[in-house]
Parts: structure tokens; sequence; C-alpha cells
């Protein structure tokens, strides 16, 4: 405008106006060029040493063309999509950071005594011994099957139906319900099986919505949510905060606020997500809540995604009801419901890469099963755990014996970090303890939360969890693991964190 | 509930499940071969499996129990609570330097893989999508030649929202990738508006069965320097080249030629082809570019290998012995397989593309067509698995421009299957091509299956005219 103005000045009318216009556009047109050609050239590169090797590649032409090629220094680098580039460098966040510094320095009792110890990791090692046993006694023939007599690999090696063995659909099926205590069966046919609980609900993701849909998830939640189900497919969460006023329980009334102001802002809400037993708080949704919940999605049209990973890790006086459990009185529409399960959590085994999605709708079970050649389970895999969950004898021993050992551990933690002036939540299931430290914050803040959680880390060596990686929206609670250490550890865990929360308490 | 609460993607069509590839297999699995039960069902030779080496797979794993037993060399069973938990998406160690020599055994140690450029994914399924995830946004393009395997529209389109292009390539030069083809498919995405990132090749191909040319190895790499574009090469097919070793030229002895491409350049590979393991779902992504590679090992966590499968590969492509006598045994079985196939057909007249790799042959049963048309290939194709009871794959499931080529596979089925089956396809051939079976679709049904084949092939090749 400022030279537009004066040329207005010179040149009357509307031709002061265009020239005034013209002349800076032109100008920074210019200008553009000569930046670019000012630019510095990257370095060349430098030729691989393994070229001197290969003589007989000098048959390969190199056609004339190259010659006008532009020189080497201009070639801009091919880029990646934009996916790779937010997914490479998805590294800073506390959950990941912590579990990295966990494997460059790993506490063991014996060769590594100073060791970090990790207890931000939500893996059961308590009842492994359980497994080496029956395999002790059954492996041969559950690798192979019992209905091969020798090693008859062809049924193992050839391609396996859409969606898992369906002997193994039915050995799920039978598991699934056994954890659930009996109190609800469920039909192999509408078990689709894939390679984890992480592809499972990616896979179910992208079934329910589009692109910047969102789901509604109460929180906090499982700091993986973040990636799994937004990363490749698009869609957002939109946290419901729930809060230890209210014992951190979900709020339909809080769910009801999220869902108008999503509308508002032109979101399209697809579905509610839960996680139940719930993680990282650990507690389980009464059947009232769930009943109310199946209210609201039925109300407002939307999928109800339930995650019952650690169904079969629950400890306290609180019984565990399925969402499948209330569906089967007919009520509602089970169209619309969907279970994300695995055997990471209840059966010990995140290698083996064994998860299932339980769907009572069609399509989605049509569309999934599509969808497991991206994620399936390896078949010698699936022959052992045929296996292993048909034997219901087995089962039950491992569930009674695991829950024993979970109560215990949880008993020990609660009770060790009591002794030290921290309180923790009342949890029922999961392999957590959900710790209140906000009295040690030394600002009641994020801020305050994460220097907490980073001397945790470097001044105790101890990795644990902080609330803010998964969402909560109250500062100084934490997430701390009791299922990969043994109880003789847990003197020494006490000992580093007692020292740190001295240093915070006496700095307040 | 209806179906509009589902995602756009699960309503559409892009898994192109309804092409004439997918709804033969449908087809054979009503009405299954066997030999003793059902000796006048439909032999599944659409397949693209290597079964013909079983029993060196079988003797291996009997005669090293320790690759399956989860026993530590103590004798105790610490090594299942190893694996139990092992669920890094970096993949067992021991696996990856294993898989990346027994890759560099299979180019004859010309090159060498670095394991930690490794990805481990499930399948080689996973493996193509995970990297058109890294390196294609939604909308843009790979440039694919002709004839390709119909899988790839399902796997490399339907979630990453990627487009294919294909570069049509004839028979006119034997199939062979020219640079005018590359050209003009580059032009016809840039008048789609659609940005091409990449090119896709598979070599060697499927579904042609040959290995790529020095020239053509080198108008490709032209062709992506001069458009800076990505190559992924799918190299699953890499183990069974059975005539020469050397008619095997990898992309990666391409860039140890030219280093500077080498951030732009990516390998797939897979265990589902060579050691005829499909079931263990074992695939990887081999890249030098860094950002791709961290890319795609977090992007491996939605499709990780069990740590059971991965112990037990790493013990058997650790045993350097029998990797090297199953590679060159595995390669006599597969060439004396395809010759078997290809006199068999010169016996009746129906030649093949001159080919010495993969499973299958890429047969010219032009001359059989009522008419040069996509329609006619339809009408002999469904004559072939409804009167004469073999699934084989037409040309236009494979987006070929040219009709009357079908890819028949040879590695799947026992030679009595095989020599029944081009006994059966000699009578049809014999008898004007009108031969009649005891168990036959009635004209209704006929029309019906015609009328559907042609409409999902022509909506098939309509998306390609794009």
């Amino acid at each position: 405008m400022r030279i537009i103005v004066p040329l207005q000045g010179i040149v009357q009318g509307r031709g002061g106006l265009i020239l005034g216009s013209l002349i800076p556009c032109a100008l920074l047109y210019f200008f553009q060029f000569y930046l670019k050609r000012n630019r510095s050239s990257p370095p060349p590169d430098s030729p691989s040493a393994s070229t001197a090797n290969l003589p007989e590649l000098t048959g390969i032409p190199r056609n004339s063309s190259r010659t006008s090629l532009p020189t080497r220094g201009s070639i801009r680098p091919v880029p990646v999509s934009s996916r790779a580039t937010a997914i490479a460098r998805d590294s800073d966040s506390a959950y990941y950071t912590g579990w990295k510094k966990y494997l460059e320095d790993p506490y063991h009792p014996t060769s590594n005594p100073d060791g970090i110890i990790q207890l931000g990791l939500s893996e059961n090692h308590l009842s492994l011994d359980l497994i080496e046993e029956w395999l002790a006694a059954n492996l041969q023939k559950s690798l192979l099957g019992e209905k091969r007599g020798d090693l008859s690999i062809s049924g193992l090696a050839t391609y396996e139906p859409l969606g898992g063995l369906m002997d193994l659909k039915i050995a799920m099926a039978g598991f699934m319900s056994q954890i659930m205590g009996g109190s609800v069966s469920f039909n192999p046919a509408q078990i689709i099986l894939t390679a984890g609980a992480t592809p499972a609900i990616e896979a179910l993701s992208f079934c329910l919505a589009d692109p910047g849909n969102a789901f509604l998830v109460p929180s906090p939640y499982y700091p993986g949510f973040d990636r799994d189900i937004n990363l490749r497919t698009g869609i957002k969460l939109i946290p419901v905060h729930c809060r230890s006023s209210n014992n951190f329980s979900l709020s339909i009334a809080a769910l009801e606020r999220e869902y108008k102001q999503a509308k508002k802002r032109r979101i399209k809400v697809r579905a509610v997500l839960l996680c139940n037993p719930s993680n990282p708080v650990g507690n389980i949704l009464h059947r009232e809540t769930l009943y109310d919940l199946l209210s609201f999605v039925t109300d407002k049209n939307l999928h109800l995604i339930s995650d019952e990973v650690y169904a079969g890790s629950t400890y306290g006086t609180e019984e565990f009801a399925s969402i499948a459990e209330l569906l089967d009185t007919g009520a509602f529409d089970n169209s619309r419901v969907h279970i994300i399960y695995g055997l990471s959590k209840d059966l010990s085994l995140p290698g083996f890469r064994v998860g299932a999605i339980y769907s009572y709708n069609e399509n989605v079970i049509s569309a999934v099963s599509k969808l497991t050649r991206f994620c399936a389970i390896s078949l010698p895999t699936q022959h052992l755990l045929v296996s292993m969950l048909s034997d219901t004898k087995f089962i039950e021993e491992y569930l009674k014996v695991n829950r024993e050992r979970l109560a215990q551990m949880y008993a020990l933690f609660v009770d060790e970090l009591k002794q030290l002036g921290v309180e923790c939540f009342k949890s029922s299931g999961g392999f957590y303890c959900w710790v209140d430290m906000s009295k040690f914050l030394k600002s009641y803040s994020v801020k305050g939360e994460l220097e907490l959680w980073e001397n945790i880390l470097n001044v105790a060596r101890v990795v644990v969890t902080p609330g803010a990686s998964c969402h909560c929206i109250e500062p100084g609670w934490f997430r701390f693991c009791f299922t990969t250490v043994t109880e003789r550890d847990v003197p020494l865990v006490m000992k580093r964190i007692s020292k740190v929360l001295k240093d915070h308490k006496a700095s307040q | 509930m209806n179906d509009t609460l589902l995602s756009r993607r699960v309503t559409c069509n892009s898994h192109g499940q309804n092409s004439s590839y997918f709804l033969g297999w449908q087809e054979y699995e009503r009405n299954p071969y066997h030999h003793i039960t059902n000796p006048s069902g439909i032999i599944q030779m659409g397949l693209a499996e290597n079964q013909l080496s079983f029993d060196l797979l079988e003797t291996w794993l009997a005669s090293h129990p320790e690759a399956t037993d989860f026993k530590n060399a103590d004798g105790s069973l610490s090594l299942f609570r190893q694996l139990a938990l092992f669920q890094d998406y970096h993949g067992l160690p021991a696996f990856k330097v294993a898989l990346a020599e027994f890759m560099s055994e299979l180019r004859g140690n010309k090159v060498s893989f670095d394991p930690n450029k490794l990805v481990l994914t499930a399948g080689s399924t996973s493996a193509n999508e995970a990297l058109v995830f890294c390196l294609a946004n939604p909308g843009e393009a790979f440039l694919i030649p002709t004839p390709y395997y119909p899988g790839f529209d399902r796997d490399l389109k339907w979630r990453t929202g990627a487009e294919i292009i294909p570069i049509h390539c004839s028979s006119t030069n034997g199939f062979r990738l020219s640079k005018p083809a590359l050209e003009d498919a580059y032009r016809r995405a840039t008048k789609l508006k659609l940005q091409v990132k990449g090119v896709l090749i598979t070599n060697p191909s499927n579904p042609l069965g040959t290995t790529m040319t020095p020239i053509e190895l080198s108008t490709l790499a032209d062709f992506i320097e001069a458009k800076n574009l990505h190559l992924i090469c799918d190299e699953i097919y890499s183990g069974t080249n059975f005539i020469t070793p050397e008619d095997f030229i990898s992309i990666k002895q391409v860039v140890a030629q030219r280093p500077h491409l080498s951030n732009q350049i990516h390998i797939v590979y897979s265990l589902s082809k060579d050691l005829g393991l499909p079931g263990f779902r074992v695939g990887a992504i081999y890249s030098e570019n860094d950002l791709v590679v961290e890319a795609a090992t977090k992007m491996s966590s939605f499709g990780l290998i069990s740590s059971q499968t991965q112990y037990l590969l790493a013990k058997m492509l650790g045993d350097k012995e029998f990797t090297r006598n199953y590679i060159v045994e595995n390669k006599t079985r597969l060439k004396e397989r395809h010759y078997k196939l290809v006199n068999g057909l010169g016996d009746i007249g129906i030649e093949c593309l001159e080919s010495n790799s993969g499973l299958f042959c890429w047969v010219d049963m032009r001359h059989l067509l009522k008419r040069n048309s996509f329609e006619s290939e339809m009408e002999l194709w469904k004559k072939i698995v409804y009167d004469v009871g073999l699934n084989i794959s037409p040309g236009s499931s494979c987006h070929c421009t040219e009709p009357g080529w079908f890819r028949v596979c040879f590695a799947n089925m026992t030679e009595a299957t095989l020599d029944l089956a081009m006994q059966r396809l000699g009578e049809f051939v014999q008898s004007g091509g009108v031969m009649r079976r005891q168990r036959r679709l009635g004209p209704a049904a006929i029309a019906w299956w015609a009328r559907r084949l042609l409409t999902a092939s022509v909506k098939s090749l309509e998306q390609l005219s794009r």
C-alpha cells in the first residue's frame, strides 16, 4: 500500500493503482529468483565403496539421457509422506522416552543392580512359570497339532483362512468365556483374529470412521491409543475427562458435553472407546455405567468399542462385567458394539502377537476379516495356542493363580507406597497402581508433574508413566506397573523413590 | 443400524475383492478338487504358492527340535520367557541377521544387506502397504507396469488412499519395461492431476515369471532419477529364479552402482514364496533411507511377526548348509515343474511367455478367443473354470492390456494333479473348446456369471483408464 499511494500521486486514476500493484509483485517475483540462484547447493554424495566390487555390473548401460539431467547438487531429496515424517519424529513423549532409557541400561538384581527399573511397561511377568510348566508337558503335541502325528509342515505353512484358523477362534471364544467367569458365551464366527490388539483396534477404527472423524475416550487413557488409532486412520481422539473427585468414573454428563462441543466444532463423532478394566486407573465399569453408555450410544447413533484386554487380570472385590453380558439381555441393538481382546495381558504373551475383535455387526466382521491380511497371526503360533487355550483345566488354574499373585503384588506396592506417604487409587484390575503424588509436586501443574517424573527417571532411576501422557486432567498422578518386578525388588524400588520424594518435599 | 454408520473405506469397493481373480478362488472353494473325494472338482491353478519343497523343511525341523521347543542350551525353558515377552518392533536381532544373510545368499552374495536397515512385517502384504503409507500421501500415485499382481489394488490403495497408474507393457516386446511406456504413464498421471510419488516393480515378475534385464533396470533407474521418484522393488520371488542364477539382478546391485539413488530405492521381501511359508507371515522392508526405516519400523507395530516364528526362522536360516542346499534343490524342482507345464501346454498348441522364474507361467491363449476382446477372454475363462475345471487367473484381472493371456500356477499341486490338469485342458482344446463336463451350470446361471464378471472387469478397466 505504501508503494501504491505515492504512485497514485504520480499517475492519477486507475493506472496508478494498477502499476502500484504490479510493480511490487514483479519485484517480489524477481527477488525470489535471486534468492534461489544464490542458495548454497548441497555437497555431492561420496561414492559407495561397494561399487568397486561389482565388475559384472558394468554391463548395465547408462543412458545418454543422463547428460541432460540437472547437476546432482540441485536435486532435492525425494520427499516421503507426511505420515512417515510424523511417526519418525514421534519419540518425544515421556511414555516412549522412559522406555528407551530403560533399554539402554536395564536393571537386573545380580548383573546390573544399579540399572533402571522398569515400572512403565504394562507387562505381566508374574505367572510365566505356569505357562512354562504347561509347555514342558505339552509342546510337541501343540506345535504339530494333535491331529497330525508327524511333523507335517503343509498344514503349518500354507495360507490361512481370513481372520484366523477356525480352531483358534473356537478356542479363543471358549477362553474369553472362561475369563468372564462363564457369564457370557462368545460365538467363534464373530471373532476375527489379528497380530495383537494394536492392529485390531486400528483395523476396527478404519471400518468405523473416516479421516477427520473422532472417538470419545474417557481419560486418563492408554498413551498408545494416540498413535494406534490416529496415525494412519486420521481419526481424532477427544478425551472425556474423569476426575478423582468422582473416583475417575465416567460420567454420562461429561460425555454429553464433549459430544456437543465436538458437534459445535463440526467434528463428527463416530464412537465411544472404553478400556474396561481401565488403563491406567485400573477401575472396572459398573453395570449401570455400561447400561447408560449403551443408551448414550444408541441415542446418538454411535459405535461402542470396549477394549477388554485386562478382563482376566482383575483382583479386587469388584466383579467384572463384559459389555457382552449386557447385550445378552437383548435390550440394545448390538450391531454397534465391538470388543477388543488379546493374549498380551491376560496370558502374558505379548511376543506372540495374538489379538481379536469380537463384533455383532456382519458388515464390520466381513470388512475387518479382509483387513487381517495386513496383520495375520503366524500359523505356528496359532497352532500352539489352539492347544493351550483348549486346555480349560490349565486355563482355569492359571487364571486363579495369576489373579492371586496380582492381588498380592498390588497390595504390597500400595502398602509400601503408603509408608512413603503416597496414596494410591483403589484399583480392581490391570497391572498397575494409579498413584497420587500431587503433594510432592513443586508446582501443581503439568510442568511440575514432568519435573517429578524426570527426577524419578534420572535420580531414582525408575521408569513410571506420568498422568500427562495419559491425558489426565489433574497433575500429579502416575502409573506404576507392579508386574515387571519381583517381591524382592520392591524394597529397592521404594528406597530409590523415597530419596526423590524427600527432595521434592524438602524443596516445597 | 444402517450401513451409513460404517466408514467410506468399507462401503466402497476399493478392496478389489470383486475382481475375477478372487471370484475364481471363491468358485474353487465351493468345489475344490481332491484326488479321492472330489476328482471332478476345480483344480486350483490360481494360487502362487510353493509346495514343492516342504519335505526339506520338515526334515530340517524334525532334526532341529531346538528351533521349536523353547529350551535354552541348559535345557531350561527360560527361552520361552524371553520370547513370550519380546515385542520389540526392531525385531529379533538374530533373525534379522539370518534373514539379511539369506537375502544375500539368494543374490549369489553379490550384495550384502545391513540387518539394521531391515524392517520386519507380518508378510509382504503388510510390507507393501507400510511402504506406501511411508512414501505417499492420500491421492498420490504409484506407477506399476502391467500386468501386475491383482492384490496390489487392494494392498497399496485401500487404506493408504494412494492411486495406481498402470504402465502399459505389451507382448510386442515381451512385456518389457520401456522408456516410452514409463513416460506415457507419467503423462497420464499428470493429466489426471495426480502427483506421482514412485514406481513399483516386481522382479522377478508376477505374473510374467521373467526377470528384468540390465537395460530395463537402467531405464528404470534413469527414470526415477530424472523425475525424482521413489522405487519400490518387490523381490519376493528372488529365490525362484531357476534357469541361470545370473539372470536375476537385484535392484540392490543397481543401487551399488548408483549410490546417490540409495535413499529412493526400497526393497520388499518375504519368505512366503521362496521358502513356501505363507502361513508364517514373514515379510520385510529394506531401505537405505533412514527416515523410511524409522517410520516403517514404528508402523510395523500394526503387523509384527510372532517372536516364536522369528526364533524358529533365525535358527533355520542360520543353518547355512541347509539354506544353500534348499535354494539349489528348490530351484531344480521348480525348473522341472515349469518345463512340465510349458511342454504340456506346448503339446496342445498353447505357448507361454518365455520365463525363468516364479511359480507360474504367463500363458498365451489368444488363439482360443472368439474375438480379440476382454469379453471373449472372460467367456474363455468361465469355460476353463466350469467346463474344464481349472482355476487360472485371467490377464484382465492383472490389468493386462491385451486379451487372451492367463497366469497358470504350477507349484501348488502334485505332479499327478498337474498331469490331470493338462489332460483336461488338452481335451478342451481338441474338442474345439466346447467340451462339456458332467457337472455344469445351466444357461441362466452361466449368463448371470458372465454378466457379473463382465461388470467387474469393465469397472476395473474403467478405473484403469481414468
